[in-house]
């Protein structure tokens, strides 16, 4: 679990999550179910919640990490949640031709 | 690492990123919303299974009306409950069931519906089939009809099955086949994984409990010892292959934790709606201690879940009671409410069916009482249903048209309403 | 094709307990008192 992820995840591409997932903040984080394969995931913090929302606004993930006040150092481990996240669909590539938004 | 016991519910401590912790300790404390619920949508049912949870048989004459029933819907869609399994009774026999399940669907509430497949016809099967948002379970406690049709009736295993193969026959893989796990029926573990990989559907094995009707027939149906083991190693094998509704958490204390959250949700992660809307902490513990309100009152359900002061004290943090010494605690987690509750067990000690043995111990020490195991506070039961036959080594039990006192004491003015330690359990 | 960098992939070879991730799946199925 997770390490496919983050062996495979590029910080460099553009993502978005995707218009069937539905996100639910929470306390600790947030949720996110997938209405088409009917995947859970939990995000376990607020950062990676502001990660995620942000994608669609930034041209990498890398991009989308920094913004969101994610250290170098901290990379690593917000790569395998991002993998993690790319696994399960919960998030995809955004093509050239997509707006983003 | 483990949250300060008097954060207060909902308080959003930031966390360092480098160690969010277990998920198990950050749902303790409680959603703002469920993440999936139960709900029954009617009692009315064309069965009457000797375990019934929600003892149901008679629709009850203030059922929610279709309009009642969208307005919840549209408090789910509001509060983003991503999922809800709908049941009763048998939900396919209420006029409206269709209706319903579309208005769900269309108001971004996913629905899996449980059934006995009574309703579930070629016609039925097809439109599932062109449906990505409805998933269907199918109940079966026996893959002979000898064994299953002991608990849940003649014509059941027919029944169950043809619905099964109509869903096959309109392409719809991946329903669910859901067997609750008895002693009569472990020993035939692998024959419904085959039966289950014949009709593409995927197995989930879940618990006994001692709820509803489920309560006169448990000593004679929950697992022995030694079938609890077989069940966990069989489990294991399979992995998330076979799902389990997260019903086995109990069973962490035999080695490494089952897939699922391994913690129980009620109240904290799920909930259950009656089919009068009543609110319960979940669909085990259909008893007045563990109602929490009801969906006709001003807020509804969005109050009942966020401001009941049941599941404000179900959110607190389980510091573990009489199970805080034992190394296994952090685990099983004391195991099922529900299931101590109605075997008359403290719910801040060892679950019946702990697997260190100290639920035995525990039953012991409560059976020199003369209080009552807590009743079920709600019986839909069918009034006219027959007594059923002993067919050769099946379950030796029978439907009675009233149920038996549990205890000589049963007549006393405090039956069914003592909770907590020291009450009897039911016949021994 | 994505380009695995040398600091994910050493990354990867930790062993991470499910404390330490930031996320975590858990079947929709997963979660008691639903039948």
């Amino acid at each position: 679990m997770g390490a496919t992820g983050a062996a495979t995840f590029d910080l460099d591409r553009a993502w978005r999550v995707d218009p069937r997932v539905s996100m639910r903040p929470e306390p600790f984080g947030a949720l996110l179910y997938h209405f088409g394969t009917r995947r859970l995931s939990f995000l376990k913090n607020q950062t990676v919640l502001a990660v995620v929302r942000s994608l669609a606004g930034h041209p990498s993930a890398r991009v989308a990490c920094l913004a969101c006040g994610v250290t170098e150092a901290e990379l690593p481990a917000y790569a395998r949640a991002l993998g993690a996240l790319a696994d399960s669909r919960m998030i995809t590539e955004r093509r050239a031709d997509d707006s983003g938004a | 690492m483990i949250l300060a016991p008097d954060m207060a519910p909902g308080g959003g401590v930031p966390r360092p990123a480098a160690s969010p912790g277990r998920l198990t300790d950050l749902f303790q404390l409680g959603l703002d919303a469920p993440i999936c619920l139960t709900w029954e949508l009617t009692y009315a049912c064309n069965l009457s299974c000797v375990h019934c949870l929600s003892s149901s048989g008679r629709r009850d004459p203030r059922e929610l009306t279709t309009d009642e029933c969208k307005a919840v819907i549209d408090t789910l869609e509001r509060m983003q409950v991503f999922y809800v399994n709908i049941g009763g009774g048998e939900p396919t026999v209420r006029p409206d069931f269709w209706e319903l399940v579309d208005y769900a669907t269309a108001h971004h509430v996913g629905v899996k519906f449980s059934t006995n497949g009574v309703r579930l016809d070629a016609a039925a099967a097809a439109r599932l089939a062109a449906s990505d948002y409805v998933d269907v379970q199918i109940s079966l406690d026996g893959a002979t009809r000898e064994v299953n049709d002991a608990v849940r009736g003649p014509g059941s295993y027919d029944t169950a099955l043809r619905a099964m193969g109509n869903l096959r026959a309109a392409g719809f893989t991946g329903f669910k086949l859901s067997v609750v796990m008895t002693r009569q029926n472990i020993p035939q573990i692998d024959a419904f994984k085959a039966i289950a990989d014949s009709y593409g559907a995927q197995l989930r094995l879940t618990r006994l409990r001692p709820s509803g009707r489920g309560a006169d027939v448990w000593d004679e149906l929950h697992p022995l010892p030694p079938q609890q083991k077989e069940l966990y190693d069989w489990l294991t094998a399979h992995g998330e292959q076979v799902l389990t509704g997260d019903s086995f958490f109990h069973l962490s204390a035999f080695g490494s934790a089952l897939p699922g959250l391994n913690l129980c949700g009620a109240g904290r992660v799920v909930c259950l709606i009656d089919p009068v809307g009543d609110v319960y902490a979940c669909p085990f513990a259909i008893h007045q201690n563990f109602l929490a309100g009801n969906v006709r009152s001003a807020g509804g359900f969005e109050s009942v879940w966020k401001t009941s002061s049941l599941f404000a004290s179900l959110r607190q943090p389980d510091t573990g009671g009489a199970c805080r010494s034992c190394g296994f605690y952090d685990s099983c987690r004391g195991g099922c409410m529900a299931a101590k509750f109605f075997t008359g067990l403290p719910l801040d000690g060892p679950d019946p069916e702990c697997v260190q043995g100290y639920g035995e111990t525990a039953l012991a020490s409560v059976s020199a009482s003369p209080v009552a195991a807590p009743r079920p506070s709600v019986d839909h039961s069918h009034r006219t249903a027959p007594a059923r036959s002993r067919a050769g080594g099946a379950v030796p039990v029978t439907i009675a048209r009233r149920r038996p006192p549990a205890h000589d004491c049963d007549e006393s003015p405090l039956a069914g309403f003592a909770a907590g330690p020291g009450p009897a359990p039911g016949c021994r | 094709m994505p380009e695995v960098s040398s600091t994910a992939h050493e990354a990867e070879t930790e062993a991470l307990t499910s404390e330490e991730l930031l996320v975590e799946e858990v079947s929709i199925d997963g979660m008691c008192g639903v039948y």
